[in-house]
């Protein structure tokens, strides 16, 4: 199907009672390009009815572009989509909905202060004979669909009132009652609890027999083997194996899932690692993480992975001051160190570029100085006033040394491209001259060539001595850049591996608890 | 200054050129130093108002309390100086000041610690300083001829040419020009409507910078009380009554972003005379008293649609910003 990747052999050994049918949903070459990232690349998915596909792969894998172009949000710039052997174009999310096509979030998409029953039939009322909205017809069918998943939830409830779980039965319901046939469900499973899943796994076995071909997205390797008959793996955009589950391990989806030799693609420089610089002793929030203890050496890259919701950014932001833990100790370079606010983690040498550069990094209508100088105010001011001078030397050094390219350092930073605004939000953080620097997956949503000059760059600064704490979900980069990774599973320390026992297959055995 | 006649500012000063030059042809005389003078003097007290709405525009907030405050400390300082004529108008000044800052800084201390958004606080405070007034003057008039002669003549004395008046409001846009781009507060000001949270996480307290905001707006709509009260040479319950939305108005004309984190002193005292020069104008050249407001709407509501217009190439770098993650995760 596919030239030089990967295949798992699709004939199965015994012969398989249901495979024999027609496809309900194939996707046939889909490629999706964004300025400067090619999101999806010539990807290939058949959807069989009464079965389920898990869909694996990291994050930026390419899954969510791909849910966006099922359910009509995103068009793919080529290939074709197919329903029941028939071309479709999902023009608008309409369109999709109107294929049979509905997706259940991860973050389910409903509405906080409608009923259930509103909720459930919003866009789809049945309306009465004068066209007014039939509520007795709305609450009556939302009860039987719910009845259906084996829930009682009165459909006259607000929503919020609902626990999580129960707001993903509504979205379930939701689901069925727009008589979709092909059901995508994005990490159904991330909020909830064992039983919970449980009682999924029953309603997507309901699903199954009435016929619905359902599209799995998990990355829980237990729960795939559980719920699933067929897998398609994905990898930077391109889908590099697929096959029936029950003829495949574990092992074969992990080396698809990552690709091979990567410790070689993100090469680390060797560094002299020195003393502690910094030291956490049990650190806990109320919600997301738990008696986290452990140390950081001069030059030393200490990698944190875990899957989404294992509490590493909120770990981190509680490093950084923004967030408020429960307990525990900091000690910086041998002296004992309270944060009450990131000013203080500033003035302390500890600094937190984090994920979302747009949301938590820039002030776009500022421009490029005055972004880069923001954190180092108390510096570059003389006598309690602003010296826009030294404000322009300070980012004028940071720019050249990130190789920014800007029309001039006073234009807004909304002006520069997506590349160019992560160097200035580097280049803030590097002015303040950080002891540590905490990286929050630094190479998300940047493309590869972008990516081999952070990593280089973030060796560099290994070498002069800062220490780093690089949070990614990215394993390539967190086995090719760490000294030692931590990897974290619903709020604790999972594990602590070296690099040397550090692979693919321990760190993601460590992070979703397969022993 | 210079400098900070960035394009949007510039345009606005050809465009309030274009309209003293297109009213100087209907009314001779519009046009004369003179008169361009009065229109500055008058719209003074709208120019120390806009500044500091301005500022608390900038840390995406508004204060709609400003006039009220206003009406409250005007009307307390009338009093003073009616009840007690020894106090010297020094004294007076300062507690103008110093009434106006307390008052917003109970806006600012609402929005701060109990976390209610500010034209709710400022909604509710608008009410509340304006029934203050009243009880606090029982709903009566402090005339002229109560106020001693030097509360009623000090901002009108000429000094170079010009009314003290105006002098206070060149004074106070030179200051606020100091403040908001050669003191810290003022950079965290932009930094805290640019982008609240990377504003936290640049170790900027957005929530204490709010509230000094709100304190200054405070001060200045208190020395304004005093300055309303002098000048027009009465004080009542209804003084400035609905004035807070022509602050609003000069901000939003000359470019300051409602959003927050986009904004001049020189694009906030360009929008305030632009406003006094159409109230001023319009009747000179002869439009009837009942169109004149509908008029200076529909000025307001253009100069909103053009600035939006602006606004939006801003706008398509986030959407561009946010889709690029969009990408990967």
């Amino acid at each position: 199907m596919m030239n030089g990747v990967t295949q798992v052999q699709d004939s199965p050994p015994r012969p398989a009672p249901l495979v024999e049918t027609a496809p309900l949903l194939e996707m046939r070459g889909i490629s999706q390009i964004f300025p400067g990232v090619k999101a999806l690349d010539q990807v290939d998915i058949k959807l069989y009815p009464g079965q389920v596909t898990a869909l694996i792969g990291e994050n930026g894998a390419g899954k969510s572009t791909l849910v966006k172009i099922l359910t009509g949000i995103y068009r793919p710039n080529e290939g074709e989509i197919l329903v029941d052997g028939q071309p479709v174009v999902f023009s608008a999310a309409q369109a999709a909905i109107d294929a049979g096509v509905t997706a259940i979030h991860q973050e389910t998409v409903l509405f906080d202060d409608l009923t259930v029953a509103e909720n459930i039939f919003i866009g789809h009322a049945p309306r009465t004979r004068f066209g007014m909205i039939d509520w007795s017809a709305i609450n009556k069918r939302s009860r039987d669909l719910l009845r259906a998943l084996e829930s009682d939830i009165d459909p006259t409830i607000r929503l919020r009132d609902l626990s999580i779980a129960q707001r993903h039965l509504v979205a379930i319901a939701r689901a069925l009652s727009v008589e979709a046939r092909i059901v995508i469900m994005d990490e159904p499973t991330a909020a909830l609890s064992r039983k919970e899943i449980d009682d999924l796994f029953r309603i997507i076995e309901g699903l199954k027999r009435q016929g619905k071909a359902i599209l799995f997205i998990s990355h829980k390797f237990d729960e795939v083997y559980e719920i699933a008959e067929n897998f398609v793996v994905f990898r930077d955009g391109r889908a590099v194996g697929h096959g029936k589950l029950r003829d495949t391990s574990q092992h074969e989806i992990v080396r698809l899932m990552v690709g091979r030799d990567v410790k070689d693609v993100f090469p680390k420089t060797k560094v002299e690692i020195g003393a502690p610089v910094l030291q956490v002793q049990g650190f806990s929030h109320p919600t997301e993480f738990h008696n986290i203890s452990f140390e950081l050496r001069r030059g030393e890259i200490l990698g944190i992975y875990g899957l989404i919701g294992a509490g590493r950014s909120e770990l981190c932001q509680a490093l950084f001051g923004v967030t408020r833990p429960s307990g525990g100790t900091l000690t910086l370079e041998g002296r004992p160190l309270q944060i009450s606010s990131s000013g203080d983690a500033i003035r302390a040498g500890i600094v937190y570029v984090p994920e979302e550069r747009g949301r938590h990094g820039l002030a776009l209508p500022m421009p490029i100085f005055q972004n880069m100088s923001l954190p180092s105010l108390s510096r570059t001011s003389r006598g309690g006033f602003l010296k826009a001078a030294n404000e322009l030397a300070l980012s004028r050094r940071y720019a050249e040394r990130l190789d920014l390219r800007a029309a001039a350092l006073s234009v807004p930073v909304g002006t520069l491209s997506g590349g160019n605004q992560q160097k200035v939000v580097i280049g803030k953080w590097l002015a303040t001259q950080p002891k540590v620097i905490i990286l929050d997956e630094p190479t998300k949503g940047i493309d590869i060539g972008s990516k081999a000059a952070v990593h280089g760059f973030i060796s560099e600064l290994a070498s002069e001595g800062l220490s780093i704490i690089m949070v990614s979900s990215e394993l390539p980069e967190i086995l090719g850049m760490s000294d030692r990774v931590m990897v974290m599973r619903e709020g604790l320390i999972a594990g602590m591996f070296g690099r040397e026992q550090a692979t693919a297959e321990t760190l993601v055995r460590a992070a979703t608890g397969n022993a | 200054m210079k400098k900070l006649l960035r394009n949007r500012e510039s345009l606005l000063v050809m465009i309030i050129a274009i309209m003293i030059a297109g009213f100087a042809t209907r009314a001779p005389g519009f046009a004369a130093p003179g008169n361009l003078a009065n229109i500055f003097n008058d719209t003074s007290i709208l120019i120390i108002l806009a500044l500091g709405q301005m500022t608390v525009i900038l840390t995406k907030s508004i204060d709609l309390s400003v006039a009220a405050n206003l009406a409250f400390t005007g009307m307390a300082v009338a009093m003073t100086n009616a009840a007690y004529p020894d106090v010297p108008l020094a004294l007076l000044i300062v507690m103008a000041i110093g009434i106006g800052a307390f008052l917003g800084a109970i806006n600012g201390y609402l929005i701060w610690a109990l976390q209610i958004p500010p034209i709710v606080v400022t909604l509710g405070t608008l009410t509340i300083y304006r029934g203050m007034a009243f009880v606090l003057s029982g709903g009566g008039w402090v005339n002229a001829h109560q106020m001693t002669q030097s509360f009623l003549n000090a901002p009108r004395l000429p000094v170079l040419g010009l009314p003290i008046l105006s002098w206070v409001a060149i004074i106070i846009v030179v200051g606020a020009w100091f403040v908001m781009t050669r003191l810290p507060f003022g950079r965290a000001a932009y930094a805290s409507g640019g982008n609240p949270t990377a504003a936290v996480y640049a170790g900027i307290d957005t929530g204490k910078t709010r509230f000094f905001a709100f304190m200054l707006s405070g001060a200045l709509a208190g020395l304004c009380g005093y300055l309303w009260v002098s000048r027009y040479a009465v004080a009542y319950v209804d003084v400035a009554i609905g004035f807070e939305l022509d602050t609003v108005a000069a901000c939003v004309i000359g470019g300051i972003s409602i959003a927050g984190g986009v904004g001049s002193v020189a694009g906030a005292l360009l929008g305030a005379l632009f406003l006094g020069i159409i109230k001023n104008a319009l009747p000179v050249i002869g439009i009837s008293p009942f169109a004149q407001m509908a008029i200076s709407g529909v000025v307001i509501v253009l100069a909103v649609v053009f600035n939006a217009r602006a606004e939006r190439k801003v706008g398509r770098i986030i959407l561009r910003d946010r889709a690029a993650p969009e990408v990967s995760p």
